[in-house]
């Protein structure tokens, strides 16, 4: 079977859609995000959908197979906000292991199943790592901008927890996107670099980071270029942009993420800008459309949805995908 | 492309042929003796001036460098790049973390989001120490400078720089897997002419070792810190600073990449006197034996030169025609010949009209593109209004048929109307008179009616004047109420003026949801004075007016809809259940606080003075919508310089106000035995014995539905039920007498920016008492509070205890003032008065209550279901209807 590597040279590669979007559809109840044995806990879980994983295994599974039936080559794991740090928030830190292992097992289980069915298309898990909703390098006071919620430390501590349980339960690639500020990405790769070599192992890793508005920044107020010089130590097999934008507006950004790499080019961006009652209307046409514009100037490497896209954008990207061929990776000097 | 980059928010390349990169040292403790100063004592603020400066005069890497024996390095290092980060005009360059602390090093490039460069490492305690350090700075992901240092020592020979210099960068490359372009070697830049030979050849070897660098360790960079190689001369800035020039231009020449020096301390080669370069290239290259002695005697003769001269203003604008000065006197807000120059247009035009007309309403519209373009602020706009009245009254008396005193701006018959005014029970108008001259800026004339305004009058004068539009201010609560009101009478009496809302409580939320839906016509929230203007003049203009009121309605009719989605959306729990569900405070563990004395204190003509120091000076500047927090704003990239302006002005007239006393601060506090009843009241008692009731007081609950386990507060839950003695305080207080006489005064002048000054002044020293005094309740009249705290402290309400102000977050409810001024018998202590709207009058007023428990703390009520409302009615002995009406954006239904 072919490794994503060889995969990645040959074509370009669909990534799966937006979790959340997909969840909200289910109208799940405030019981369904109440894993065994925390029917009486104190704070509202509903919205704090990693634990779907633990109490509705079969909707997150269920979802893997609709993006892994509409083309999807990667999958990623329900573990966005699965770190102690992101799930104190609802007092549910102590889960943070088990949501992570539980999740990928869920969309390996999902994998095995479609790469059973077309040998030749091989499909992957990725580990999802968000950005966490404590910042290191922003004061959530206004009136002392010294003031830090989280240390890079604790960054490190809790990302690393995550990192071992996704790659105890077998991901075959760790994604840390959403990236809004680089110093918790740095805090994560820090901890990846770490588990890396203790396990004297590694797997390919994503980077995407999120570009907020027109400015052209990151929240933390970096340009993308800065960005990308901050994230030079790390060795990856792709860099990318999603979320907060939909694809129009992330023009401007590939392009200079494409001009500037070395690595390979991913883009999952949102299913347009959401509208006044903050919803998300573009089609998945339209979403095809503009992707496969970044794809015929041979921009990408790796496409798929975030915020508002669903099986539909994603078979619609699919079907693009095919129609051209993968950027060509610059030499590395 | 494999070229050196750093980052901070944005990058920083150095190409090949790129120019020397200047690193900034002035925050670097060795390198500044100021600094280190600030850094000792803590003065944070400042220190990031420093860093700011530096960046502002070029530096495109900052070096901080913290290394003071006094303090905690990691903790300092940590606090001060935290704080940089915030500063975006600082934190756009990379940093350079330099401390001879390799733990200060770590924990400063665990504070930056960029890449940074580490300073330094190096083979002092041998490989394993250096390749430890050098594989955390990769994964930190910074660039790293290493100093020519091994195990035998600093590197003070040509063959011992190269030698170390080749052995760590052999190293990095191959067992700490840097790039070679992430390695800058500082080669030891050490101080010459200090008379020992053995240190002559130290400027000469550096360069040497640079050279060599460059030519054998591709890829590596080079960099050293510049000012060391002169200190021998320090005291003597004229050599120094042609040591350092120099230097560098051979250094440079050699390859050096970058460095860390003062930019103000580096010259331009060609500009060094002949004489004395090639004394300073004697020392530096070591020409001759004796090149230190000749230098030393040759360099007393610069001692204590000048460094710079200082070039006198120019009053080059007064020779230009007399529209180009009146159009620089109106810009640049200056007062001193607008009679003259006016008198000489009034000549040359003959008709006083066209001369408001032209060259004045000109200059203003030049005022006003500016301020629209965000290249002038509000400060310096109210001051080009006042040249501009002025010059008005200046024309008054030819002006052959006189206006009232309350218009500002064109004089045009036909010149389009705004009608302002702060409506009826609400004396608040700082905000509506900075509307007005930012109108009457952009051409518009503008009529202002005043505070307390009537609906009848606003509606009587719009009708007479043929007013073009209609602006209602207001900032309490109840205002929002009135201007339902007037909407309400425009439609009866069918009116077509556009209508404007705009004052700290109204919101777009409530103008679309409460207000617009009374009016047929366009009703508009205008945000702030900036926005007024697009505002006005989209509805006034005949291409523009159909579209914009489109796109208003269309807007506001979805915030309605969201809204009622949100309020549908929105679960309140029964009242019954919100108190069983109360904020409880365990009375035995943390029994109540016993008063030192109680009953009522009185504070006549509070000595102004004793308030300054209390005030917060951060609502000032919002009040001239100026964004930022004092004390930064002074030095803020935009409005620094503005804010710099206004403060100063400011602090002039408060050495004024305070001097010779303009206005009279008086105060009263009460602590009386109090307990609360029913859940929600609290009663207050005349002594000890409680058998007295003196008064009642009724606070609000939170309703709206919480997650399990989270209380719904009331103001009561602070104060412990019957059976427990505890205590409650209140408090009223204002700076705002003789404020009205004054601003008269300087209104007659034509002075309106002098008139809004003092204003905003009188409301920072009424809250400065507000907090003055509820130190005095704390540390003497209640006297739980041992140490005093600092201005900061009070800001941040790092106290024990709350001062909630009815009308406010914690006790919307202003109906309660009217009992708290009764039981303080306020009025008669402290002449303030309540407004039919229950606004204290004068405006620079406030008053509350004081809880004393160190539980209690500050919240919000937000919105409250029916039977709360008919709960309040029944307890105050009045109709639900009435309850609803002053609480109107409490109401949850």
């Amino acid at each position: 079977m072919k490794t994503l590597e060889q995969l990645a040279q040959e074509r370009i590669l669909v990534l799966d859609g937006a979790m959340g979007t997909m969840i909200q559809k289910l109208g799940l109840t405030e019981e369904d995000f109440h894993p065994k044995g925390m029917e009486d806990h104190k704070i509202l879980l509903k919205g704090n959908n990693e634990l779907l994983s633990l109490s509705r295994p079969d909707a997150i599974r269920t979802i893997h197979e609709q993006y892994l039936a509409a083309g999807a080559d990667i999958v990623e794991t329900n573990t966005f906000s699965a770190t102690s740090i992101a799930q104190a928030e609802h007092e549910c830190s102590h889960l943070a292991r088990e949501i992570n292992l539980e999740s990928v097992r869920l969309a390996k289980e999902a994998c095995a199943k479609y790469t059973a069915m077309d040998p030749s298309k091989p499909r992957f898990v990725a580990g999802a790592i968000g950005p966490m909703n404590k910042t290191a390098s922003l004061s959530p006071d206004v009136n002392d901008p010294g003031f830090r919620a989280v240390t890079f430390d604790q960054l490190v501590t809790a990302y690393k927890e995550q990192v071992e349980a996704l790659l105890d339960a077998g991901a075959d690639i760790l994604l840390v996107e959403t990236i809004f500020d680089t110093l918790n990405a740095k805090a994560a790769f820090f901890a990846i670099d770490e588990v890396f070599e203790a396990r004297n192992a590694r797997v390919p890793l994503m980077c995407s980071v999120t570009i907020t508005d027109a400015s052209g920044r990151t929240l933390s107020g970096q340009t993308i270029e800065a960005f990308l010089i901050s994230m030079q130590h790390v060795q990856l097999f792709s860099m990318g942009l999603n979320c907060a934008l939909g694809a129009a507006q992330m023009r401007p950004y590939l392009e200079v993420i494409a001009e500037q790499s070395t690595c390979r080019v991913s883009i999952y961006p949102n299913a347009g800008l959401p509208d006044q009652m903050g919803e998300y209307r573009e089609t998945p046409e339209v979403t095809a459309k503009l992707v496969g514009e970044f794809m015929a100037n041979g921009w990408v490497n790796v496409v798929g949805g975030c915020c508002g896209t669903t099986p539909e954008h994603i078979a619609a990207l699919a079907a693009e995908a095919k129609r051209h061929a993968p950027r060509k990776q610059p030499a590395l000097i | 492309m494999s070229i050196p980059t750093y980052s901070g928010l944005e990058p920083l390349r150095i190409f090949p042929g790129s120019n020397f990169v200047n690193i900034g040292e002035r925050t670097n403790v060795t390198g500044s003796a100021a600094f280190r100063k600030l850094i000792k004592n803590g003065n944070y603020d400042e220190a990031v001036s420093v860093a700011r400066q530096q960046v502002e005069n070029g530096a495109q890497v900052i070096d901080v460098n913290l290394d003071e024996g006094m303090i905690d390095g990691v903790e300092a290092m940590t606090k001060f790049l935290n704080l940089i980060a915030a500063e975006p005009d600082i934190a756009r360059v990379p940093v350079m973390v330099d401390s001879s602390k390799f733990a200060v090093v770590e924990a400063g490039l665990k504070c930056l989001q960029g890449k940074g460069i580490a300073n330094s490492i190096s083979l002092k305690e041998g490989e394993a120490e250096f390749l430890r350090q050098a594989k955390i700075i990769r994964r930190l992901g910074a660039a790293t400078v290493v100093m020519c240092f091994d195990e035998q020592g600093q590197a003070d020979t040509f063959e011992r720089r190269i030698a170390i210099a080749k052995r760590s960068y052999d190293l990095l490359i191959r067992s700490a897997g840097f790039a070679p372009h992430d390695i800058i070697i500082d080669a030891n830049i050490l101080t010459v002419a200090t008379g020992m030979a053995e240190h002559d050849r130290y400027a000469i070897d550096f360069i040497e070792g640079v050279r060599w660098i460059k030519q054998n360790l591709p890829g590596a960079l080079t960099s050293g810190g510049v000012s060391n190689v002169s200190f021998s001369f320090r005291g003597n800035e004229p050599v120094r600073e042609a040591i350092h020039t120099a230097f560098l231009y051979h250094a440079i020449k050699a390859g050096l990449d970058m460095g860390i020096v003062n930019a103000g301390q580096i010259g331009v080669y060609d500009d060094i006197p002949k004489d004395l370069l090639e004394h300073v290239e004697d020392v530096l290259l070591a020409r001759r034996p004796d090149a230190t002695e000749r230098m030393v005697s040759f360099a007393e003769q610069f001692k204590g030169a000048p460094s710079a001269e200082v070039v006198a203003a120019q009053a080059a604008w007064r020779e230009g025609t007399v529209e180009e000065r009146l159009k620089h006197a109106l810009v640049h807000g200056v007062t001193d010949y607008i009679e003259a120059d006016t008198e000489e247009a009034r000549v040359k035009y003959v008709d006083p009209v066209i001369v408001i007309e032209s060259p004045l309403m000109a200059g203003m519209s030049v005022v006003g593109d500016l301020f629209g373009s965000g290249k002038m602020f509000l400060p310096q706009v109210v001051k080009s209004a006042r040249v501009m009245k002025r010059a008005v009254a200046y024309l008054e008396p030819f002006l052959e048929e006189k206006k009232a005193g309350q218009v500002m701006g064109s004089m045009k018959s036909d010149a389009k109307k705004v009608l302002l005014a702060t409506v009826k029970g609400d004396v608040h108008d700082i905000g509506k008179n900075i509307v007005g001259v930012i109108l009457a800026c952009n051409g518009w004339q503008v009529i202002d009616l005043g505070v307390m305004v009537q609906s009848a009058t606003i509606l009587k004068t719009a009708r007479e004047m043929k007013v073009d539009i209609i602006g209602l201010s207001g900032l309490i609560t109840p205002s929002l109420d009135e201007m339902v009101h007037v909407a309400k009478e425009m439609e009866r009496e069918g009116f077509e003026t556009p209508l404007l809302i705009g004052g700290a409580t109204t919101s777009r939320v409530h103008t679309a949801v409460k207000i617009a839906p009374h009016y047929s016509k366009p009703v508009v929230h205008v945000i702030d004075a900036s926005r007024s203007v697009p505002v006005v003049s989209n509805l006034l203009s005949d291409n523009e007016r159909v579209r914009f009121e489109g796109e208003v309605k269309e807007e506001y009719e979805k915030v309605r809809t969201q809204y009622e989605g949100h309020q549908r959306e929105k679960e309140y729990v029964p009242l019954a259940e919100a108190r069983e569900k109360k904020f409880v405070i365990d009375w035995q563990a943390e029994p109540p606080v016993v008063p030192k004395s109680t009953g009522i204190f009185t504070y006549r003509n509070f000595p102004l003075d004793k308030l300054v120091p209390y005030i917060d000076w951060t609502p000032f500047f919002m009040a001239w919508e100026l964004a930022g927090k004092y004390p930064n704003i002074l030095k803020d990239e935009v409005v620094g310089a503005e804010a710099t302006r206004l403060f100063n002005d400011a602090q002039k007239m408060l050495d004024r106000i305070v001097k010779e006393q303009w206005i009279q601060a008086h105060g009263v506090a009460g602590i009386w035995p109090a307990n609360t009843v029913d859940h929600d009241d609290v009663e207050l008692y005349a002594d000890a014995s409680r058998s007295k009731v003196l008064g009642r007081t009724h606070a609000m609950r939170q309703q709206s539905k919480k997650a399990p386990g989270v209380p719904y507060i009331a103001l009561s839950d602070f104060i412990a039920p019957k059976g427990t003695p505890d205590f409650i305080g209140g408090f009223a207080v204002s700076a705002g007498h003789g404020v009205d006489e004054r601003v008269k005064r300087f209104e007659a002048a034509q002075d309106d920016y002098s008139a809004i000054l003092l204003k905003a002044l009188a409301d920072r020293l009424a809250e400065a008492f507000a907090e003055k005094l509820h130190e005095i309740a704390r540390e003497e009249l209640w006297g739980y509070e041992a140490s005093p705290l600092t201005n900061e402290q009070l800001i941040k309400e790092e106290y024990q205890g709350i001062r909630p102000a009815p009308g406010y977050p914690a006790c919307p409810d202003h109906t309660e003032k009217p009992e708290l001024f009764r039981l303080l018998d306020a009025t008669k202590h402290t002449g303030i008065t309540l407004t039919e709207g229950l606004a204290m009058s004068p405006a620079a007023a406030v008053s509350g209550w004081y809880f004393a428990h160190p539980k209690s703390k500050y919240f919000g009520i937000g919105r409250v279901a029916k039977d709360q409302i008919e709960s309040l009615a029944q307890r105050k002995g009045e109709s639900a209807e009435w309850m609803e009406r002053w609480l109107g954006s409490n109401l949850g239904y």
